[in-house]
């Protein structure tokens, strides 16, 4: 029995390559079927997404398992070229496989470290074999352990904390400017697809007042209708300014349209309410000079940026705390996948057993007063002669069922029926003792 | 020994441990530190609490009249207003100056004599209690203001600097700095305000005099001249930020120096018991 990961990401494949062999959310039910339809294949899942499409298995023999699998991507799009997309497969198995999809889960194997979203696919897929009756016990709690550990991660490291993009990052510092953005006014001064995403991000963020002024008084009506709020004029922006609180500058005017004295008396006229200046625009719009004014605080697109760059660089380092929480939790997994194992399982009932008859055995007698040696072997005889008699079924069962589909069902049943798994560390620690 | 003082010595080592772990907490960036912090800083106060409480029971009067008595109450004031203001703004970074404040204070007379003397006639008056608890609450609620104020100055640098590091992480936003340090003034001054008023009654009776110019009356009136400016200043010309921070530093720089540090400059009548 093998855990198996076979697929491709934007790490390792063009798109022109994870597009050929994306599984639509339509032929997953069918996919997983036919996957299953493999010999070595115990259980499968597929999570395809558009950066990453990886088929997970169990599988019985690996080698075997590895060129089934393989052979499965080829099979199912039929337009596909083995040869093309054999050079960007990775292949994993074993503690690689259990490292691998925690590392997916966690978002520190995509593109943006900390991104939301693959946890969400993740759990669809996960979902999807579900219902399809694709996973059983190891992918089940493969999977569950996955999602687990990746919302751990969220809660423990700092890996999703800070914004990296530019927009998000505008709101991040306004936040730390103001607290509480609701009764907040933006200005947009000029517009551009930056200036109206951090636009929005602030308005998603509590910003009730938008202010839009353009160069062109219709565009300008036209973006305030977007945003719920109010045009004006481009002459009268400096005037309106006075209200604003955030000012997103970006214009394609060749000179400063915000100078350092009209910034000085704006702050004389807000009593010293503080102002957050933004400028995104290339050449810079705003006189960089207003920042020494006391409650003003100027960011340019380059400021911006090296924002966002420390705050990736803060996040790779939270990977590190995250990949170490993963090592523990990747061997965690191992352990309890090494017990379903056969022959540790059948050593550990019979040792639990012979617990059990000794125990009890010492009891009894230690009550019994003039019990002669006969009589005492033959009450040892009776303990050891129902030990066994109730034993053997389960045990015949359990040997011929490993080789079955449901092996490791078996095991784990009787694993917790049996209470086994609490056993085996105590008797480990007793045997180093000796 | 007296149980309030092993009870003290319990404080002092609970808030150590406190301060280190939200100094610690000011540059990790690990979960749990804060928490951690909390709940030491915590247990320091409920241990200080039952102190004080023990030692009125043993001196049979309010313990605020000796220089450890008089600090020991202001660190338990310190604690506090922190306690109260992190369970309303739950901002982690008021412990890592608040604490150690409290801290460095208990520490600088922890050698002090401790033991309880019998009280001088003109001491035994429930007004000067009374204008003890309120001047050294006001204090406090200074001590608030000044740590805030300090904290603003740091977030406004990183903020200007674009230094955005753990520092900047960890500490509040300007807004509510600012929000913080005014409310402290104000209730501050409420306080410090209501405490000259009772300490003049009690002169009144202990010196015959409301007012005598002696050398902490008048810096304590040069305090309360400061904190009224900064009012004024705020209501009149909307003094906040970085103004308002430099000026609420000051003002506690000279709370501090008219509590402990006139005493050892100048002689004054208005002297701790020893």
């Amino acid at each position: 029995m093998n855990i198996l990961v076979i697929g491709l990401s934007h790490k390792t494949a063009p798109v022109e390559i994870r597009e050929k062999i994306s599984f639509s959310e339509k032929a997953l039910p069918d996919a997983l079927h036919k996957l299953r339809q493999y010999p070595s294949v115990k259980e499968g899942a597929i999570l395809s997404t558009c950066n990453r499409v990886e088929v997970y298995s169990v599988v019985k023999d690996l080698e075997d398992g590895t060129s089934e699998v393989k052979k499965f991507f080829s099979d199912f799009h039929n337009s596909v070229n083995p040869k093309e997309i054999t050079p960007h497969l990775y292949v994993y198995s074993a503690e690689d496989a259990v490292r691998h999809i925690f590392r997916v889960a966690s978002s520190l194997d995509s593109m943006v470290v900390g991104e939301p979203q693959i946890l969400g696919q993740i759990k669809d897929a996960f979902e999807y074999s579900l219902s399809n009756e694709a996973t059983g016990v190891i992918l089940n709690r493969l999977f569950k352990k996955a999602i687990s550990v990746a919302k751990l991660i969220r809660t423990e490291t700092g890996i999703a904390e800070s914004a990296v993009s530019v927009s998000y990052t505008a709101v991040e510092l306004a936040k730390k400017i103001f607290e509480h953005l609701e009764d907040k006014a933006v200005m947009l001064v000029g517009a551009g697809e930056m200036s109206e995403l951090a636009a929005k991000h602030l308005k998603n963020n509590g910003v009730k007042n938008v202010m839009v002024s353009t160069r062109t008084y219709q565009r300008a009506i036209k973006l305030a209708k977007e945003f719920n709020g109010k045009a004006t004029k481009f002459e009268d922006f400096p005037s309106e300014m006075v209200n604003a609180d955030i000012v997103i500058c970006s214009t394609g005017a060749p000179h400063y349209l915000i100078r350092y004295d009209m910034v000085e008396q704006i702050i004389h006229q807000r009593r010293n309410r503080p102002v957050f200046f933004i400028d995104i625009s290339v050449p810079r719009n705003i006189d960089p000079d207003i920042n020494k004014i006391d409650n003003v605080y100027l960011y340019d697109i380059d400021d911006l940026q090296s924002v966002v760059e420390a705050n990736r660089k803060e996040r790779e380092k939270e990977g590190e705390k995250a990949e170490e929480i993963i090592r523990a939790e990747v061997s965690t997994f191992s352990n309890w996948f090494k017990t379903l194992e056969v022959v540790p399982t059948i050593v550990a009932l019979k040792e639990k057993m012979e617990d059990i008859r000794k125990a009890e055995l010492e009891k009894t007698i230690s009550k019994l007063k003039n019990v002669t040696n006969e009589e005492k072997k033959s009450i040892e005889n009776m303990a050891s002669a129902i030990v066994n008699k109730i034993i053997h079924t389960p045990l015949i069962a359990l040997k011929q069922e490993t080789n079955s589909d449901d092996g490791a069902l078996y095991i784990e049943t009787i694993r917790k029926l049996f209470n086994l798994d609490k056993q085996l560390p105590h008797h480990e620690h007793k045997k180093k003792e000796k | 020994m007296l149980l309030n003082i092993i009870f003290l010595r319990i404080t002092l080592f609970l808030y150590f441990i406190g301060a280190a772990l939200y100094l610690w907490n000011l540059v990790s960036n690990k979960k749990g530190i804060a928490n951690a912090a909390l709940w030491t800083a915590g247990a320091g106060f409920v241990i200080h609490t039952i102190a004080i409480i023990i030692r009125m029971a043993e001196a049979g009067y309010i313990p605020i009249t000796s220089l450890h008595e008089a600090i020991s109450f202001f660190s338990w004031a310190i604690i506090l207003i922190f306690l109260i203001t992190a369970f309303r703004y739950r901002v982690s970074a008021l412990g890592s100056f608040l604490v150690p404040l409290a801290f460095i204070l208990m520490a600088s007379v922890a050698m002090k004599p401790m033991a309880i003397r019998e009280l001088p006639p003109m001491l035994q008056s429930a007004w000067l209690g009374i204008h003890t608890i309120l001047i050294l609450l006001g204090g406090a609620a200074f001590a608030l203001s000044f740590v805030v104020g300090l904290m603003y100055l740091i977030q406004d640098r990183n903020l200007k600097a674009k230094k955005i590091d753990t520092l900047y992480r960890k500490l509040p936003s300007l807004d509510i700095l600012d929000e913080l340090n005014h409310k402290a003034i104000v209730f501050g001054y409420v306080l410090f305000t209501l405490g000259i008023i009772t300490g003049s009654i009690w002169a009144e009776y202990a010196w015959g005099t409301y007012w005598s110019w002696d050398p902490k009356q008048t810096m304590s009136a040069v305090i309360w001249f400061i904190y009224t400016a900064f009012l004024h200043a705020r209501f009149t010309y909307g003094w906040r930020g970085r103004k308002a921070a430099y000026l609420s530093i000051g003002g506690f720089v000279t709370v501090i120096f008219t509590f402990v540090g006139i005493n050892l400059i100048i002689k004054t009548i208005h002297n701790f018991t020893s």
